[in-house]
């Protein structure tokens, strides 16, 4: 921890402590309440929650009203006598019906917004989404385009274990991503969801859906922006360790920017890369420059294979009694590059350096009691892209 | 065995510890039959297991004290939040209830004891049998469970050696359960006095019977679904492997079929108690006794059709989703008459507010607004937004901290007079209500606000935006947890000594368990009572 974020945090607690006593419409700057999105479907949903919110606030004061009532008056202290009463058919008629006819008026609207949910015909366009641990993939049906999305560098070297980076030096500290989904407004957008090894829940608050990818299933749901700009969600459904650090991030562009884009991507420019080492501040380039192999690998690959290289079999193999890493040096790069289809080995070409490659390359056939002796130099990665 | 009993007493007539016949040394409790001293090992093991819970989820808390992450690794967080779960549930909340179904059942029906006290023996010492396997999975390789306590697959086939443990653990876990609930329902059914009929049972007897009923039905169902899991990892079977042509979402139907009825299981014996707290201090009749029986059974039945409501988002059809919003919006009448009917007594009584009482009425505000986010979470189309958020957190520990726990603190303080002799330190007791009261709505309360904003629950580290009610509910949380070491402090000094109890204890209760001594002896009702 620095020194800065240790004057924050005894700074925080103070004012926390004297807010909660004292002034509650100094929480300005806090989210209360679920936000209205930027759909006409979240919009509903919204307005939805509201109604249900309003309509529990006005039973909590008539009943919570009727028990302090009864709570001042009918105490002992106050010389109250018992009476004897013990049931009253009208009155539990009273509070047996009242509720079933809310129930009943609430249901309507709820059913209504459903109804819309679930209607995926007349989509103009259809996105496939799979979950990995931990990362999101996402492929534009009809297209060639589909990349992997993955927790922004600067997010993930501040995440570490006392990584000494203060979060709130980080933009959008675990809601950034390296290649955000990037969609058209004002069009009906059909997703399908599903994953490559365990439960994932792809959601974007704004857009108001989240559903459930499951390995070996797909799901549907859609959505249409009514508004451009960047719109962030994460993964909902506990999916290991790293589910805290598998964010979405949308971007909505406008129709024109959008096939511009999606033709840029389909003749192979990234254009529209968020290049999210560009956006981390320099402290912590500078930080992520000095790390060792050790510590590359600790942050980009230990998630899977684990800190001591034994991975989790069957899922994630041990690297220790791999014959990829005990083997020749070539085809090891080439995985690490450029992945194994089909399985949940990306890729890391856009995602590392070629010097952190072959630092973590380095480190993998040294570490462990393996000691081959190999140095991996970066332009061998360089050659291997 | 009587007679060696009565041999035992007389030998240690001097004795404190062997006081109204019972038994002294290691053997009382070892080989104990008796439903008291059970219920006693029952409270003892669930005090200790709400402390075992309760560190886990300290080191939760400071973890996300602020975001980025200090102390753990995110594995070892997910562990934490997962034993925390299986402790709470399965060592604190249950056994505590099972603890108070022993002692108080046979007291409250005029029974000499539970009807198969040897069973019952059994179904006590089960449970640190069950709980050694969990809690030695946390010196495992690999470390304990880690994939959420509703030990969802594939993610749960990634545990370590912990797995075979853990499914042996809720084997184990789950006939205690059945077992204590097989004896409960016999002694109801068997051992009443001659004229209590089945209406005329005090309303916890009646919960509790209900209870039974659902974990009857929900524990082996449970205990299915983990054999599943244990045949899916190591013998081949694909029930939830859908490239062996399994389906991963069907152990979520089977574990919600078990896991709705077990969240009832967790609250009714609750509202029994609070039945049974409120009319005494508000010398008032419990009004709409018939309907309090009515509403439980429904809300029991209405169990068994709502489980899908926990899996809105897993992608049912259009119809499913439809018939389980309406069916879980049908539990909050059952509720309604339920807190209205508690208030309906509070209504034109003379009450006063000793530490029973004031846990009893925090329970009916606060257990009413863990029951408003319910409804919430109710409507599908909203449910979307909440489903996995920390809004879902803060509504199931309103209905489980103020609701069950500060339930069975409230039956602890009602009743410890008539198990100790000794009243309760009434100005310690509403110390340690307030502070609990206090630290449990700074703890929760900010939860809501958390998960409206857009934050997912078992997360270990979070986005910036959430780091100051995250702040405040650890602050809430340290409080709230040290606050129980004065509740410890308080039993022990009861047990201990203090003001004498008489038979009554409060003032004119109702119940066959205010006319036996206090404290009551280690025999009681050998021959059944008149019931009026």
């Amino acid at each position: 921890m620095t020194g800065s974020s240790g004057f924050r945090l005894v700074g925080k607690i103070t004012t926390l402590l004297t807010l909660m006593i004292i002034a509650p419409t100094a929480f300005a700057d806090m989210v209360f309440n679920l936000r209205r999105g930027i759909t006409d479907t979240s919009q509903a949903v919204y307005e939805l929650h509201m109604l249900i919110l309003w309509v529990c606030v006005v039973i909590a004061i008539f009943v919570f009203g009727t028990m302090i009532v009864s709570i001042i008056l009918h105490r002992r202290s106050r010389g109250a006598e018992p009476a004897s009463f013990s049931h009253s058919p009208k009155a539990e008629l009273i509070w047996t019906i009242i509720p079933v006819i809310i129930l009943v008026w609430m249901a309507i609207p709820a059913a209504k917004t459903l109804v819309v949910m679930e209607d995926f015909r007349d989509s103009e366009m259809t996105i496939k989404i799979t979950g990995y641990q931990w990362k999101w993939h996402y492929a534009y049906l009809g297209t060639e385009v589909d990349f992997f999305s993955t927790l922004a560098r600067s997010s993930n070297i501040a995440r570490q274990v006392n990584s000494g980076i203060d979060p709130f030096s980080v933009e959008n500290y675990l809601l950034e991503v390296d290649n955000p989904l990037v969609v058209p407004v004002d069009t009906k957008i059909r997703l399908l969801v599903t994953a490559n090894d365990v439960i994932h829940s792809w959601w974007v608050p704004s857009f108001a859906i989240k559903k459930d990818a499951v390995p070996g299933f797909i799901n549907e749901m859609w959505f249409k922006a009514n508004e451009t700009g960047t719109y962030r969600g994460q993964c909902a459904e506990l999916c290991g360790r790293g589910h805290g650090f598998m964010p979405i991030v949308v971007d909505v562009m406008s129709k024109d920017d959008y096939t511009a884009w999606i033709d840029a991507r389909t003749a192979g420019q990234n254009v529209a890369m968020v290049e999210s080492t560009s956006d981390a501040g320099p402290e912590i380039l500078a930080a992520a420059e000095e790390l060792s192999g050790e510590e590359l690998y600790n942050i980009s690959c230990s998630a899977c294979h684990q800190a001591n290289g034994q991975g989790l079999p069957p899922t994630f193999p041990s690297l220790v009694d791999s014959a990829l890493v005990n083997g020749p040096v070539a085809k090891h790069i080439d995985v690490v590059v450029n992945g194994r289809p089909g399985t949940a080995m990306i890729g890391f070409s856009s995602l590392l350096s070629d010097a952190e490659l072959a630092a973590i390359l380095s480190y993998e056939r040294n570490a462990w009691g393996l000691n081959s002796g190999d140095t991996v130099q970066p332009s061998d990665i360089a050659a291997a892209r | 065995m009587g007679s060696e009993y009565e041999a035992t007493a007389d030998q240690h007539h001097a004795d404190d510890h062997g006081h109204n016949g019972a038994p002294s040394g290691i053997k009382r409790w070892l080989f104990s039959t008796n439903h008291k001293d059970i219920g006693t090992m029952y409270l003892v093991f669930s005090l200790l297991m709400f402390f075992i819970g309760g560190m886990m989820i300290m080191i939760v808390r400071a973890e996300l004290f602020q975001p980025g992450l200090q102390f753990v690794d995110p594995a070892f967080f997910n562990q934490m939040t997962t034993m925390h779960a299986l402790v709470m549930v399965f060592g604190a909340v249950m056994p505590a209830f099972v603890g108070l179904a022993n002692w108080m059942i046979p007291l409250m029906v005029g029974a000499p004891d539970m009807a198969l006290p040897r069973m019952n023996n059994w179904s006590f010492w089960l449970l640190p049998v069950g709980f050694s396997f969990l809690l030695g999975t946390l010196f495992m390789p690999g470390g304990a469970p880690a994939a959420g306590w509703t030990m969802y697959p594939p993610l749960v086939m990634q545990t370590g050696d912990a797995f075979p443990y853990m499914v042996f653990a809720v084997h184990i876990l789950g006939a205690s359960s059945i077992m204590g609930a097989i004896n409960i329902i016999v002694t109801i059914m068997n051992m009443r006095a001659p004229q209590m009929t089945l209406l005329k049972m005090p309303l916890f007897v009646w919960t509790w019977f209900i209870t039974a009923f659902l974990l009857l039905a929900a524990m082996p169902v449970f205990a299915g679904a983990v054999t599943m899991l244990l045949f899916d990892q190591f013998f081949g079977a694909h029930f939830f492997n859908a490239a062996g042509g399994g389906d991963p979402v069907m152990f979520q139907h089977i574990f919600w079929f078990f896991g709705h009825p077990e969240v009832y299981i967790m609250i009714l014996p609750a509202f029994g108690i609070v039945s049974e707290i409120i009319p005494t201090f508000a010398r008032k009749p419990l009004f709409g006794y018939n309907s309090m029986v009515f509403a439980t059974a429904s809300i029991a039945f209405l169990s068994f059709i709502v489980w899908a409501h926990h899996m809105f988002t897993v992608g049912m059809p259009l119809a499913g989703e439809l018939f389980f919003m309406f069916s879980t919006m049908l539990i909050a009448v059952p509720t309604g008459i339920k807190v209205c009917n508690w208030i309906a007594t509070m209504w034109r009584g003379s009450m006063t507010f000793e530490t029973p009482m004031l846990f009893s009425l925090a329970f009916v505000f606060l257990f009413t607004i863990g029951g408003f986010s319910g409804l919430m979470l109710a409507i599908t189309p909203v449910d979307f937004q909440y489903h996995d958020t920390y809004f879902v957190v803060a509504h199931f520990h309103y209905v489980l901290v103020p609701g069950s726990v500060f339930a069975i603190m409230a039956a602890v303080y009602y009743w410890l007079p008539k198990w100790t002799g000794h009243m309760v330190d009434e100005k310690l007791g509403k110390i340690h209500f307030w502070l609990s009261a206090i630290f449990v709505n700074i703890t929760f309360f900010p939860q809501h606000f958390l998960g409206l904003a857009g934050m997912p629950r078992r997360i270990p580290d979070y986005s910036t935006q959430f780091a100051d009610f995250n702040m405040m509910s650890s602050i809430g949380a340290f409080g709230f947890g040290l606050s129980q070491l004065l509740f410890v402090y308080i039993v022990y000094q009861a047990v201990k000594g203090g003001e004498k109890a008489d038979r009554q204890v409060w003032d004119n209760p109702i119940g066959l368990e205010w006319t036996v001594p206090s404290p009551a002896p280690h025999h009681t009702f050998e021959t059944a009572p008149e019931v009026r």
